[in-house]
């Protein structure tokens, strides 16, 4: 591999981990702050790409599309906050589950009755079709450039929120004790209810802006889904900053596991096992340290 | 409900079970097998969530290896010898989940729901992305295993009837070893674990191992009921062991009511039966509801979760007050 490969196949690692890191800092913000494990976040990124698709050929541009989806992705968190998750906070993890996977269901059948199964290609916007050469034969899209520029907008933006307003001190305070939260006169089920809709939101705008790149497709939701668990078990639970720097080690484990070529003993185990690569990442830190890389106790 | 009436009403089931095949047809008979192995599937998880308090969601995995191991053990047109592979498969599928516990044992909570399922992922995309057992094509297991001592054949499992009444045994014999087990001292332990892990610790037990042995037994029955649905269904592919299978097989043991056995049993019943109830609706209004039927089963599984707290057994609870003894007498 000579150096121009590998800097994209870098870049390309980075930015999947950028885009695993805003799916994924919603799980942990809601697993962390509100103690809900929700298994129909990945559904939410699914949710998002269809919204692109559609809207985008609504409205004839994606920046509407994107603009309409986080307003309609917001809408879907509140309510469903409101209607559902409300009612688990003091449920065992077992019954979060259960009603969570119920969703996912709900959700991919929708999916299915109203979208079909096939699989939808969205075009990318005109201003950032071009790509940037590096040799005569090798360049670099500027889309993808474009969607890890957002995404480090968007995680510095979320950093802000929870460590330097007074909102995100409320919600690391709710995460700390709700009950001395709420005796202190906040309204903690509008906050838990705020913290769900960003999260459902972040999921659905990363599905939005990777619709382009990744196309639409059945079941994109579960396979993101479970990945991010592996983010949030390697960050370790609530830690957006432990979500930050798993995403990207996942996004460059994953991505070199697909480009490089590994034999041992004449067994083929790259890219053959590049599919179990991060799950062996996950093992290997969990032998080290079982409640992640920046987790508060096991 | 009392011990006597509860021993009273196990036997009537088991009973009926029994007496199914008389006067049944082969459909119905192959859909009890199928019923009853997903019953041992649902009872093997229930040891660990119901009973020691452990919630897995890659339970699938174990159930999934053991099909493949059955595949193995029949290659091509040959059939398995049930008295060498079932054996064989338990084992592996015990192995297996030795080798994941001592992982995902160090972890709990949420924590222990994630890093189960991302493990049972793993050997979903072993299986899924290698070409060792048939891709994500899956493989077929052309002959069922053949269950010949020295010559002679006690039964044939190609036979829907024998094949019934084999099940039937092994789902009586797991649920009274399950009983026996949680009755002995041993089972106190486990329980004791999922109330307070803490305390059994301060007592002076060492938790963890009495968990992976929970965890290994559980993995080893569960390998038991993949064998089986391997054999019945003749095909295994990775869809077996994906976390569809996992989620599935949670749903039928909390629904029936966990920490039970029973409530699995009635659980992976109830489960099925929905299923195809769901599948069976008709086209309305330009929609074909049975096609698209897991929108009906999510819908289900939400009001199950907000309207009935303890699975389907907490339907005895809209019994008449005045029959009605306190609730906890689940045992």
């Amino acid at each position: 591999m000579d150096t121009n490969t590998f800097l994209i196949q870098v870049l390309n690692g980075i930015q999947y981990g950028l885009l695993l890191f805003l799916v994924a800092s919603g799980l942990t913000l809601i697993l962390g702050i509100m103690g809900i494990i929700n298994l129909a976040h990945g559904s939410f990124y699914m949710v998002g790409a269809y919204l692109a698709f559609s809207l985008a050929q609504h409205f004839g541009s994606l920046w509407l599309a994107m603009a309409g989806g986080v307003v309609i992705a917001v809408a879907i968190g509140l309510l469903l906050e409101w209607l559902l998750i409300s009612k688990l906070y003091h449920r065992d993890h077992l019954y979060q589950v259960l009603l969570t996977y119920g969703l996912i269901l709900i959700f991919e059948e929708l999916r299915s009755v109203v979208f079909g199964d096939d699989v939808h290609g969205v075009a990318i916007p005109e201003m950032l079709r071009a790509s940037i050469p590096l040799t005569e034969t090798l360049s670099y899209p500027v889309y993808r450039l474009w969607m890890s520029a957002v995404c480090i907008v968007l995680a510095i933006g979320m950093y802000l929120l929870i460590q330097k307003t007074r909102l995100g001190m409320t919600i690391r305070a709710g995460a700390a004790n709700r009950e001395m939260v709420q005796s202190l006169g906040i309204n903690i089920n509008l906050l838990y209810r705020l913290v769900f809709a960003l999260g459902v939101a972040l999921a659905a705008f990363a599905g939005m802006i990777a619709a382009p790149v990744a196309s639409v497709f059945p079941g994109m939701g579960n396979q993101v889904l479970i990945v991010c668990f592996v983010v949030v078990v390697i960050g370790g639970i609530g830690s957006v900053k432990g979500a930050m720097l798993a995403a990207i080690l996942i996004g460059l484990v994953d991505t070199f596991g697909k480009v490089l070529t590994l034999q041992i003993g004449g067994v083929q185990l790259l890219p053959e096992l590049s599919g179990m690569m991060i799950y062996v990442l996950m093992a290997a830190v969990l032998l080290a340290r079982p409640q992640g890389l920046f987790g508060k106790g096991g | 409900m009392s011990h006597s009436r509860t021993t009273f009403v196990l036997l009537a089931c088991l009973l009926a079970l029994a007496l199914l095949p008389l006067f049944a047809e082969k459909y119905y008979i192959q859909l009890f097998t199928k019923m009853m192995i997903m019953a041992i599937f649902a009872m093997s998880l229930d040891l660990l969530v119901g009973f020691t308090g452990l919630v897995s969601l890659g339970h699938a995995a174990f159930f999934g290896l053991a099909g493949y191991v059955l595949a193995y053990a029949a290659p091509q047109y040959q059939a398995a010898d049930l008295w060498l592979s079932l054996p064989l498969a338990m084992a592996c599928s015990g192995l297996l989940a030795l080798v994941i516990g001592v992982f995902v044992l160090r972890t709990s909570g949420i924590y222990f729901i994630m890093v189960t399922l991302a493990f049972a992922q793993m050997l979903f995309f072993l299986f899924h992305d290698t070409k060792i057992a048939g891709g994500a094509d899956g493989i077929y297991v052309y002959a069922k295993p053949v269950a010949a001592i020295a010559g002679w054949e006690p039964f044939t499992l190609e036979n829907h009837v024998h094949f019934y009444f084999v099940v039937l045994a092994l789902l009586a014999l797991v649920y009274a070893g399950l009983r026996m087990l949680l009755a002995s001292p041993f089972g106190r332990v486990i329980v004791g674990i999922r109330v307070n892990e803490q305390r059994m610790r301060t007592l002076g037990y060492r938790t963890y191992r009495y968990k992976l042995v929970c965890f290994v037994l559980a993995g080893a029955l569960a390998g038991m009921a993949g064998y089986f649905a391997a054999a019945q269904f003749g095909f295994v592919s990775p869809e077996t062991l994906s976390w569809h299978q996992s989620g599935g097989v949670l749903m039928m043991v909390i629904l029936g009511g966990m920490g039970t056995l029973s409530g699995a049993v009635l659980g992976a019943f109830g489960m099925i039966l929905l299923e195809l109830g769901f599948q069976g609706l008709p086209v309305v209004g330009g929609m074909d509801i049975g096609k698209h039927w897991q929108l009906l089963m999510g819908g289900f599984i939400v009001c199950a979760v907000l309207l009935l707290p303890h699975g389907l057994l907490s339907l005895g609870r809209f019994a008449p007050r005045w029959r009605r003894k306190p609730v906890e007498a689940a045992e």
